[in-house]
C-alpha cells in the first residue's frame, strides 16, 4: 500500500511526515540504549528480507496482489523501535531507488507502515501473548499481529487519502480495509511460516516478556 | 556476536538474496490492493512523478543495464538487499569508529 505522489495533500504530507520523523527520532533514541553490534547486524538482515519478501506480490482474487508489509515479522524479532527503523529503511530505500512509493508520500508510507504496522503489531502480539505461553496461543499472536497490522495500516492510508480530499472518505475506507483484510491473511501466512523456522533454529531471538533484543 | 549469530546473518542474507532474485521473478504482475481500489474509483490518474524518473537508480524495480526482462528484476532485487545491507554495514562502522574514540 505504498501511496504514490499526488494521492495525498500538502497538509497530510506535511503533518504524515512530521508524526513520522518524530516517531523515528523516538525509535532511535529507544533503539540506542542497548545499541551494539549484535542488534544492527540483526537489524540488517532482518531488513534485507522484509525487503526481499516486499518484492513477491501474491495474487489475490479480483486481479489484484498483496504483498508483505513486515511489520509484525520485525516486532517479532527486533521489538518495536528497531522493527520500525528497519521498516522506515526499506520504505526509504524504495522511495528513492525504486521509485516505489512517492518521495513526498513518504511520511505517510512511513507513518502508515513504519510506525502504525509496527506498533500495532507489537501491541496485538504482547496482548495475546500475555494470556498463556502456549505454542498454538503463539502463533494466534503472530498470525494475529501480522493481518491486524495491515488491516489497520490499510485503514489508516484510506484515511489519508479521505482527509486529502482525493476520494470520498467512506468509499476509500471500506475498499481498503476490504481488500487488505483478505492481502492481510497472506500477510499471516507469510509471517507465521518465517517466525515458525527462526524458531525452530533461534528460538533465543523470538521477543518474548523474558527476553528482548536487549 | 558468536557464532551461532554469524550463523543465522549469513543465512538470513543467503535467505533474502535467493528471494530477492529468484523468487522475484514469480511475482504477481497484478495491481497492489491501493491501486486496484485507485483503478475502481478512478483516481489512479491522481499519481504524479514530482521527481523525474531518470533519477532514479532502479525506476519499478527494473534494471535498466540489461535488456531480459528476468534478469532486470532479478538484478534490480540484488541491488536492493547489498543497498540495504550497506545501509546497515555504515551504520556499523559508524558506530565502531565512535566506539573507538571513546
Amino acid at each position: 500500500m505504498h501511496i504514490p505522489d499526488g494521492f495525498i495533500d500538502l497538509k497530510t504530507v506535511v503533518s504524515t511526515a512530521a508524526v513520522s520523523a518524530g516517531g523515528l527520532a523516538a525509535a532511535i533514541y529507544k533503539v540506542k540504549s542497548y545499541f551494539k553490534a549484535k542488534v544492527i547486524a540483526l537489524m540488517g538482515v532482518i531488513s534485507a528480507l522484509i525487503f526481499a519478501l516486499q518484492m513477491i506480490n501474491f495474487s489475490i482474487p479480483g486481479g489484484t496482489s498483496g504483498h508483505l508489509l513486515g511489520g509484525a515479522l520485525a516486532v517479532i524479532v527486533l521489538g518495536p523501535h528497531a522493527g520500525a527503523i528497519v521498516i522506515a529503511v526499506v520504505l526509504i530505500v524504495q522511495a528513492f531507488v525504486f521509485m516505489d512509493g512517492g518521495v513526498a508520500a513518504l511520511g505517510a508510507n512511513i507513518f502508515n507502515m513504519a510506525i502504525v504496522g509496527v506498533y500495532s503489531s507489537y501491541l496485538i502480539y504482547w496482548l495475546i501473548g500475555r494470556m498463556s505461553k502456549k505454542r498454538t496461543i503463539f502463533f494466534i499472536s503472530v498470525a494475529a499481529a501480522s493481518w491486524l497490522s495491515v488491516v489497520i495500516a490499510s485503514f489508516f492510508a484510506a484515511l489519508e487519502l479521505g482527509i486529502s480530499g482525493t476520494y470520498a472518505l467512506g468509499i476509500t475506507l471500506k475498499a481498503m480495509v476490504g481488500v487488505h483484510s483478505i492481502i492481510g491473511i497472506g500477510e499471516a501466512v507469510i509471517t507465521v511460516a518465517v517466525i515458525a523456522f527462526i524458531n525452530k533454529i533461534r528460538p533465543d531471538l523470538i521477543l518474548t516478556r523474558e527476553r528482548s533484543l536487549q | 556476536m558468536n557464532r551461532r549469530d554469524y550463523t543465522f546473518i549469513l543465512v538470513g542474507i543467503i535467505a533474502a538474496l535467493v528471494i530477492a532474485m529468484f523468487v522475484s521473478v514469480f511475482a504477481s504482475p497484478f495491481p497492489d490492493g491501493l491501486e486496484k481500489v485507485a483503478e475502481n474509483h478512478g483516481f489512479i490518474d491522481k499519481a504524479e512523478q514530482i521527481i523525474p524518473e531518470s533519477i532514479f537508480l532502479i525506476p519499478d524495480y527494473v534494471f535498466g543495464a540489461v535488456d531480459n526482462e528476468l534478469w532486470q528484476t532479478s538484478l534490480a532485487g540484488l541491488s536492493g538487499v547489498l543497498i540495504i545491507l550497506a545501509v546497515f554495514g555504515a551504520v556499523y562502522l559508524i558506530y565502531k569508529a565512535a566506539g573507538k574514540k571513546k
